[in-house]
């Protein structure tokens, strides 16, 4: 029995006139890789932008646990209380459509990639892997007051943490490439790269958009096995939009298809393979024509 | 001709004749025609063509020699393809600072060995303590325009700031240089803060703007608030800094008589000369430590990418106050040491064109390097000082030359001329403020500049 880590529910974005998400209600569950879906322009980025504060949403309740399934008991409690951040014995309870993107990251522990790279191009890849531990960093050094007079512990947090990113530029291949600039790496080491920063923040929910687009069919085997072992090794849930067949079905536990900002399928990955709603929203077929069309996919 | 070999000859005359053409059309009125007024006062045209003639076979002469020498020099040079550092430059680079840092050090007494106690003086003034303060402030304004990417046109009220929080709290309180120097430092990085809020939502173009407007801001509130700042006319009397204690004149307690020594002036400007070399020390020291703190890189990861850094859990909005404020703070330092050295102190020192001269500093350096900011204002400061003193001039294009009107003009073909031949400033690359097993120097081009 898998434990909700995420609950997006009647998630509504609207800009302007324009309906880029509409109701949608899904869940995203603990030590689970979920794939979100869908043609372009289907919403799955707002979606994301949404979750990691980066948009407030028109409507619509974004939680998030750490810690004990009883905490989701509270859930409605502190939705009428106000409250952003509610914490029991049981748990931690996140709203995350109360909180700013970056307190999204720092408390609510939500990591994310972006579908076209940013890192920080004329930074080092250590140094990219040292930003993304700031927050702890910056505890260590007295918020600089103390690390500019040399004091305190900042000394053994920095070896501690450039410790840490070397585990991940091992774990993604990068560890040759430490002392150069991020924006000399090849598109698929950048694509790494950007994984692993995302990694040193510690976080409970990693949100990947896109992360094989540009790949050659060798490094989309290898990221599936990046992705699984975050899954595995490292507790990590990820919520993952991808258009590529060959990962999303290959990795998911869990798909949701996306049209036009609505849900159409929900469930495992050869469920939603084969639903005839989302065979017509990929090849863009008549309603009546579907179950032809689901015959020849099948073949 | 191996050399000439590539070269169309079309193309090359083609290029003269063009830049024959131009240089004419340029020229003609203003070298051909010259307004002369004669001994009845009035102003007849008389006409220069031999000059014109001249100049325009100089001009076409260049062209020729850029086609047929430089292009293909250039052109081999390209296809070699760029030289890896070699041993030297790398040597250079490394010993640099400390041996501009030793030069610096002795620098008084190279001078005092070499023009005595009167020339000296003025060296050490003029030269030494002038370009030491442009340094400070290029330091400041490195931190917000260098490191975290935020353009900022009025860095010279921070500054105003300092140097009017000293004058008047001096002056008002008879409190000490040294206790006040904080404080001034303080209330700069106070100003700074107030700066930082109402810009945090923009960026770039933007961002300059209002900055510029700040600055506007603080020189009208000194021009205006005159019960305060007595307006035009400055604050005159500023306490001048003493020996810890001990002033620098000529009673029975000053520094001369308590030392046993020959009453000089030279003292003074020797103790204000390695004051502000500890001020530039320190803003040294602290910024290159605060590099490799969390809150130095989160600078320059906000530069490099502001969206990934909130993705990060960076509160962006802590990260470009504490640039801001960091940055006022060494400005409000230089601004309480000028106050205390000149003794005087009105809005005039503190227009826009400094704040241009300072930025000017930062991105000639090489935005983000301090070393560069340090050769730069040598370049920019003392640069203009030397151009007062053209008579050597007057030996090459005769007597009738008067090179002080020449001297903005060779500054600006200077600068022009740097920032073609390195458009990314002196220093054209990043130190990475951490590294596993080789520091290896990151070129400009991948380095952003920033945008907000």
């Amino acid at each position: 029995m898998s434990t909700p880590l995420l609950r997006v529910e009647h998630l509504t974005m609207r800009f302007g006139g324009l309906v880029a998400i509409n109701d949608l209600t899904f869940t995203a569950d603990t030590n689970a890789i979920t794939a979100l879906i869908g043609p372009n322009g289907a919403g799955k980025t707002t979606v994301f932008n949404c979750i990691t504060g980066f948009y407030k949403p028109t409507q619509g309740r974004l939680a998030l646990l750490h810690g004990d399934a009883n905490a989701w008991h509270d859930l409605d409690l502190i939705t009428a209380r106000g409250a952003r951040r509610h914490k029991r014995q049981a748990g931690v309870l996140f709203l995350l459509e109360r909180m700013p993107d970056f307190l999204v990251a720092q408390q609510a522990r939500v990591a994310r990639t972006f579908q076209n790279i940013r890192l920080f191009p004329g930074l080092t890849v250590l140094e990219n892997l040292l930003v993304a531990q700031h927050n702890t960093l910056n505890v260590a050094s007295g918020y600089a007051a103390l690390g500019v007079l040399g004091l305190g512990r900042y000394a053994r947090a920095e070896r501690a943490a450039i410790e840490k990113a070397c585990g991940w530029l091992e774990a993604t291949g990068l560890i040759d490439r430490a002392d150069d600039p991020a924006g000399e790496l090849p598109y698929g080491a950048q694509r790494r790269l950007e994984i692993a920063r995302a990694m040193c923040t510690d976080p409970v929910l990693l949100c990947l958009d896109e992360p094989a687009a540009g790949l050659n069919p060798r490094e989309k085997m290898e990221l599936n096995e990046l992705i699984l072992a975050l899954r595995d090794q490292h507790a990590t849930s990820v919520l993952l939009i991808e258009h590529d067949m060959s990962v999303v079905m290959e990795i998911s536990d869990h798909v949701i298809v996306l049209d036009y900002g609505t849900k159409i399928a929900d469930g495992a990955p050869e469920a939603v393979r084969s639903d005839p709603k989302v065979i017509a929203a990929y090849l863009g077929v008549a309603e009546q024509e579907v179950e032809r069309v689901q015959a020849e996919v099948a073949r | 001709m191996a050399a000439a070999a590539g070269v169309k000859v079309s193309s090359v005359v083609k290029d003269a004749a063009f830049a024959a053409l131009l240089s004419f059309g340029l020229f003609l009125p203003l070298i051909g025609f010259d307004t002369v007024t004669n001994i009845r006062n009035e102003l007849v045209l008389e006409t220069r063509f031999k000059l014109l003639a001249i100049v325009i076979a100089l001009v076409t002469a260049g062209s020729l020699v850029n086609s047929l020498a430089i292009a293909p020099w250039r052109a081999r040079r390209a296809l070699r393809g760029r030289k890896p550092a070699s041993n030297l430059a790398g040597a250079v680079t490394r010993w640099f600072a400390p041996f501009a840092f030793g030069f610096v050090l002795i620098y008084p007494a190279l001078v005092l060995g070499l023009g005595g106690i009167q020339g000296a003086t003025k060296w050490i003034d003029n030269f030494g303590i002038q370009i030491l303060i442009y340094v400070m402030l290029g330091f400041g304004l490195n931190i917000v325009v260098g490191l975290a990417g935020l353009l900022d046109l009025g860095y010279v009220a921070f500054y105003a700031v300092g140097a009017y929080s000293y004058a008047l709290l001096a002056k008002t309180f008879g409190l000490s240089f040294f206790a006040l120097l904080p404080l001034a430092g303080i209330l700069a990085a106070f100003w700074g803060i107030l700066l930082g809020f109402p810009v945090l939502r923009l960026r770039g173009d933007y961002l300059a703007i209002v900055t510029l407007a700040f600055g506007e801001i603080v020189r009208l509130i000194l021009i205006n608030w005159v019960p305060l700042t007595n307006g035009y006319a400055g604050i005159s009397g500023v306490p001048r800094p003493t020996f810890f204690g001990i002033p620098f004149n000529a009673s029975d307690e000053g520094f001369a008589a308590v030392f046993g020594l020959p009453f000089l002036p030279l003292y003074r400007t020797l103790f204000l000369y390695y004051l502000i070399l500890v001020l530039v020390v320190l803003t040294a020291f602290v910024t290159t430590r605060l590099r490799r703190l969390p809150m130095g890189r989160a600078w320059e990861a906000l530069r490099e990418d502001e969206i990934a850094c909130r993705s990060l859990g960076i509160n962006t909005t802590t990260t470009k106050l504490t640039a801001f404020a960091t940055g006022a703070l060494f400005g409000g330092f230089a601004g309480s040491f000028f106050a205390a050295r000149q003794g005087f102190i009105s809005p005039e020192s503190f227009t826009f064109m400094e704040s241009a001269t300072i930025l000017a500093i930062v991105v000639l350096g090489g935005m983000g390097s301090q070393i560069g900011v340090a050769i730069a204002a040598v370049i920019m400061v003392g640069g203009t000082e030397i151009l007062r003193d053209l008579d050597f001039l007057k030996s090459i294009f005769g007597q009738g030359f008067d090179p002080t009107q020449y001297r903005m003009l060779l500054f600006g073909s200077a600068m022009v001329l740097i920032m073609v031949w390195k458009p990314r400033g002196l220093v054209a690359t990043r130190e990475p403020s951490a590294f596993l097993k080789e520091r290896k120097a990151i070129g400009r081009d991948l380095v952003k500049e920033g945008h907000g």
